[in-house]
């Protein structure tokens, strides 16, 4: 299909709805909420790797919040774990040129030596290439429930394997992640005065994946998981390799799931076990289906605003009551996803006010 | 302790919790075979229960408040069937089990803040905290015997209803074959919605009775419901008999892996042994092959 | 076309929702304090206390006037044992409420995660957190109130060993108060002459522990067990060990400190041994103790607002508050620095806990004296006599 000018228009509106965003928080000075939405922004990452798996391929995956865990406590283990025992070896002279292995001061004053940011996240994704790939092989070959079954018993194992070892920081987790210095001037790091610049890398990089994944859609690739979806047997019986694509599916989206705890606890300096929780799986899954589970959009949308909204506090103690009250209202009503009916109900609202024919019109010359 | 009541007190204590987890497992199966839904709110069913049976018991008897807790629960479970399941049998089967993980999330939040946070149970059936019973070197709290009776009782009551009765065999008619059971006559919203009851019955029940050994509090349902539905994958989905094997070899496979292992890893252990089950023979140990795909439905 | 539309709109929307009062207006009058606390979710035994405790407190110190003449307004956020959340509440709390202090997080996993945040943002925060790790290294603006779980483990040695028991058996709950008492066990075990044989960490929401036990029963030479978890492990372990048949001595944390916990096990919590502070046993402490008062006053003021049992937990939110008004008007100023430095000039200041002496090298205030040995008679809890 040729690319035509008229696909990145949704991306550039998106670009644009984030500077809006920014340029009015900075005006009405409420520039610190810029935290909580990096933070979902991140999240929304995860979801939208999910809306691949249980939208397209139809897959139900609910151990996604191990991946993410996965991601973030490799890079938090790599980057705060001291390797001086291993300093005079000629490896570590080696990995020290390749500026893999650095050596520096932690909070204390104490010299300790640890992987660079970059270093550990490498190794967080291949972690996560090769157990998405083990895990992914025999499991997808399951059906409906069995697969969610699988995936709840992966992410549960995940958990406990974190909560119950030293090394990974048992119920406390890891604290005192340091900034990753990404290059060209950028460090993801919590610093309030770096908020800005964060907020956009978090925004890029969301964006980044949005378009790879639009393209994936869109290609080969992206028919085949949804003639899966739709009919696993026909499209088995029309000779699409239905395991290698649905694997393929489930990988991707545990690589992103990955990424995004890699960026999350260089971001918060830190990790700890409940992102690895059923709960925590089982809300990704609650905010792709909320998002309506083929729709890219409505996934980052929903996820975003809802992740704020909690992380603000707005709930209070009823966060978790009103997520679930929204997760099921949504699901029953508008199982697509809200933003048809919204985009419907907006254009009734339009017709209203300006002239039902004039907006119709307005709709279909483009 | 020689070996041989070593070997049998930890099976003993992988019974006490197979016992818990089985009759978890009868209920999520009850749903899964009559409807295809797997009710990941069958837990709060269970500390549902509970909760409401502690409360009673400071007002009738003990016996009676067991009773009545067992009615409201189904009462709930009926109503939740009918207002979010009856009218929406035009979605996906993925999307009625996200609306009971929804329902799941709710249901926990509104026990929190109609009781508070705090743990509460019932008192032992028979005897108290310190009672036990030996044999052979081993022991075990009198209140397991009434779980497992419970559990015994309930399985051979399904089998009777389902094999012998009218309604029950409406019910297998139509987890096999709805359109034909529709064809037939056979009311299938009122079967749905009978199998919700039925189900949160029997976890309301199995709240009650495992209450002195586990302790009821807002947020045990969701532990409950993955160990659970564990259960009735390893047993095998659709055959009652299946959950509760599924359910106390779950719990055995704990406590021997914590006589090898640190307890901290005990159930994963077990979750391991459940995907290696899986990823060779999905259909479970006792289920029939051909597993059924959520998405055909 | 449409989506573009609807994105456009979207991005509107969602700017009008964030241009809505992320939090109340300042007014330059009362005095804002921040809590963190997991008032819901897995830690709500520790923060619901607290929450409450904290609430009742403030309203009290309003209604005789407040502190240096203004009110104290106390912005409490429920993190729900969630760190995410106590990096989002603490960043807001810092930096748009601009609070005087933070008090809590419940939990040490949540405190750790914000210990480096608030020292570099020059935030006091006074943790309701036990683990040793939030005032060791010392951070300068960094404080808390519970006693430390090395103190708690010490006098559980200090008794057993004066019980003539040295080999016993160590269990804990898998979450960050039981890996704290394990690692403290742990570490005072050699010193104190007391040997481990056995070690185990169990998953906190266990349904039943027999097997444990088991294990624990079948390794020769243990004299007594030390169960360091929370509810509902703790009436867990007591009941199953009475089942089992094992007459050894059970000793608990200071996790044990609510009568609730003693009824749930019923008949096989008497005897039961644990360090605690002197809140539960008030109306036996004599006249003379300079605690008894406030803990007979706060105890009958909780009970009486909330129709619930008092706990020790809701102590360290009491302990918290208490610390930072009385900082205020010893230093006579809300400037922030010179509140933390009357903090560490406390001497002698009478809390739930017990009695705190801060200083530029004691963060936590307390030391052994703050603990009395406790146990359960007849269902209820009395001063261990040896």
């Amino acid at each position: 299909m040729k690319p035509s000018a008229k696909q990145f228009v949704p991306f550039a509106l998106f670009a644009l709805a984030l500077v809006l965003v920014q340029s009015i928080l900075r005006a009405t000075g409420r520039e610190y909420c810029l935290t909580q939405l990096t933070m979902s922004l991140y999240y929304a990452i995860v979801v939208i790797g999910l809306c691949l798996v249980m939208g397209y391929a139809g897959q139900v995956s609910l151990g996604h919040g191990a991946f993410f865990a996965i991601g973030g406590y490799t890079s938090a283990v790599l980057t705060t774990h001291d390797f001086s025992r291993f300093n005079t070896t000629d490896w570590a002279g080696a990995l020290r040129q390749a500026h893999l292995l650095v050596a520096k001061d932690d909070l204390y004053g104490n010299q300790v030596v640890t992987a660079s940011p970059w270093a550990a996240f490498l190794a967080a994704m291949l972690a996560t290439l090769v157990i998405a790939g083990l895990i992914g092989y025999p499991a997808l070959r399951l059906k409906g429930h069995y697969l969610a079954m699988a995936t709840l018993g992966f992410g549960l194992i995940v958990y406990k394997t974190v909560l119950g070892t030293a090394l990974f920081g048992a119920a406390d987790g890891i604290n005192g992640v340091p900034e990753w210095n990404l290059g060209f001037g950028l460090t993801v790091s919590g610093r309030s005065a770096l908020r800005v610049e964060n907020y956009y890398i978090a925004g890029t990089l969301v964006m980044v994946l949005l378009v790879l994944l639009r393209n994936l859609i869109h290609s080969r690739v992206g028919r085949a998981l949804q003639a899966i979806h739709d009919r696993e047997t026909a499209a088995g019986a029309m000779g699409i390799n239905t395991a290698a694509y649905k694997l393929r599916a489930f990988v991707l989206s545990a690589l992103l799931a990955a990424m995004a705890g890699a960026f999350f606890t260089h971001y918060t300096g830190g990790i700890g076990p409940s992102e690895a929780s059923a709960f925590k799986s089982v809300r990704y899954v609650a905010l792709a289906a909320s998002g309506g589970m083929a729709s890219l959009w409505g996934v980052t949308g929903m996820s975003t605003l809802l992740n704020y909204l909690s992380l603000r506090g707005l709930f209070g103690s009823y966060d978790n009551a009103v997520f679930g009250a929204i997760l099921i209202t949504i699901v029953s009503l508008a199982p697509e996803g809200p933003l048809k009916p919204l985009g419907l109900w907006m254009q009734t609202m339009a017709g209203k006010m300006f002239g039902a024919r004039r907006v119709e019109a307005a709709m279909e010359n483009k | 302790m020689e070996n041989g009541s070593l070997a049998l007190q930890y099976l003993l204590s992988g019974v006490t919790k197979g016992s818990i987890y089985a009759v978890v497992a009868i209920g999520f199966n009850l749903i899964y075979s009559a409807t295809g839904v797997l009710n990941f709110a069958q837990g709060e069913f269970v500390m549902l229960g509970g909760m409401v049976a502690v409360t009673l018991s400071h007002f009738v008897p003990l016996p009676v408040a067991i009773v009545g807790a067992v009615l409201i629960v189904a009462f709930i479970g009926c109503l939740l069937e009918i207002t979010f399941f009856r009218k929406l049998r035009r979605h996906s089967v993925l999307h009625l089990i996200i609306i009971t993980i929804g329902l799941s999330i709710v249901m926990q939040e509104a026990a929190l803040h109609i009781w508070d946070e705090k743990v509460r149970s019932l008192p032992y059936f028979t005897g108290n905290e310190v009672s036990s019973l030996k044999f052979l070197g081993a022991a075990i709290s009198p209140q397991v015997l009434w779980v497992l009776g419970t559990v015994a009782v309930t399985v051979v009551l399904l089998h009777f209803f389902l094999k012998y009765t009218l309604r029950g065999r409406a019910m297998r008619a139509c987890s096999s074959n709805p359109d034909a059971a529709m064809l037939a006559g056979i009311n299938i919203p009122n079967m749905r919605t009978l199998s919700f009851g039925l189900s949160a019955a029997l976890g309301a029940l199995a709240g009650c009775v495992i209450s002195p050994i586990t302790m009821t509090h807002y947020e045990m349902g969701a532990p409950l419901a993955i160990k659970g539905f564990a259960a009735a994958i390893l047993g095998g989905m659709g055959n009652p008999m299946g959950a509760v094997a599924g359910g106390l070899l779950v719990g055995i496979l704990e406590a021997f892996a914590v006589s090898r292992l640190p307890a901290a890893y005990n159930d994963v252990a077990a979750f391991v042994v459940l995907l290696l089950v899986l990823f060779v023979r999905p259909h479970g140990l006792f289920g029939r092959p051909g597993g059924e795909s959520v998405r055909e439905h | 076309m449409k989506t573009k539309l609807l994105l456009v709109a979207g991005a509107c929307w969602l700017s009008a929702q964030l241009s809505l009062p992320c939090s109340a207006a300042e007014e330059p009058k009362p005095i804002k304090i921040g809590a963190i606390f997991s008032v819901t979710g897995p830690a709500s035994f520790l923060g619901a206390p607290e929450s409450k405790t904290a609430q009742m407190l403030v309203d009290k110190i309003n209604a005789s006037g407040g502190v240096l003449g203004q009110k104290l307004e106390l912005i409490i956020k429920d993190s729900s044992g969630s760190p995410e959340k106590a990096v989002s509440f603490a960043k807001q709390l810092i930096e748009e409420d601009k609070v005087l202090a933070i008090i809590g997080p419940s939990t040490s996993g949540e405190t750790m995660q914000i210990k480096k945040l608030c020292e570099e943002n020059q935030m006091i925060l006074v943790s309701c957190a036990a683990a040793d790790a939030i005032v060791n290294p010392l951070a300068k603006y960094v404080f808390k109130t519970p006693q430390k779980d090395s103190q708690a483990a010490t006098w559980i040695y200090r008794t057993m060993k004066e019980k003539g028991i040295t080999k016993i058996a160590v269990l804990t709950g898998n979450d960050g108060f039981g890996a704290s008492g394990k690692k403290q066990l742990e570490e005072l075990a050699k010193t104190e002459g007391i040997e481990i044989v056995a070690n185990e960490v169990y998953d906190k929401q266990a349904t039943d522990l027999t097997d444990v036990l088991t294990k624990v029963k079948s390794t020769p030479g243990v004299q007594a067990v030390v169960n360091w978890s929370i509810v509902p492990a703790q009436s867990i372990v007591a009941k199953n060990m009475k089942q089992l048949g094992m007459n050894i001595p059970l000793f608990q944390s200071h996790g044990f400190g609510n009568r609730k916990y003693v009824e749930q096990a019923g008949v096989a919590a008497e005897g039961i041994l644990f360090p605690a502070g002197r809140l539960l046993v008030v109306d036996e402490l004599p006249a003379s103790n300079p605690q008894k008062q406030l803990l007979a006053t706060y105890k009958k003021d909780y009970e009486a607002a909330y129709k619930e049992d008092v706990s020790t937990f809701g102590g360290h939110a009491y302990d918290a508050i208490l610390i930072v008004t009385e900082a205020l008007k010893k230093a006579g100023t809300t400037d922030r620095d010179k509140v933390r430095d009357a903090i560490e000039n406390l001497h002698g200041l009478v809390g739930t806990a017990g009695i705190y002496n801060f200083s530029a090298t004691d963060h936590t205030g307390l030391d052994l004296t703050a603990f009395e040995m406790l146990t359960v008679k007849d269902g209820k809890f009395t001063i261990y006599k040896k």
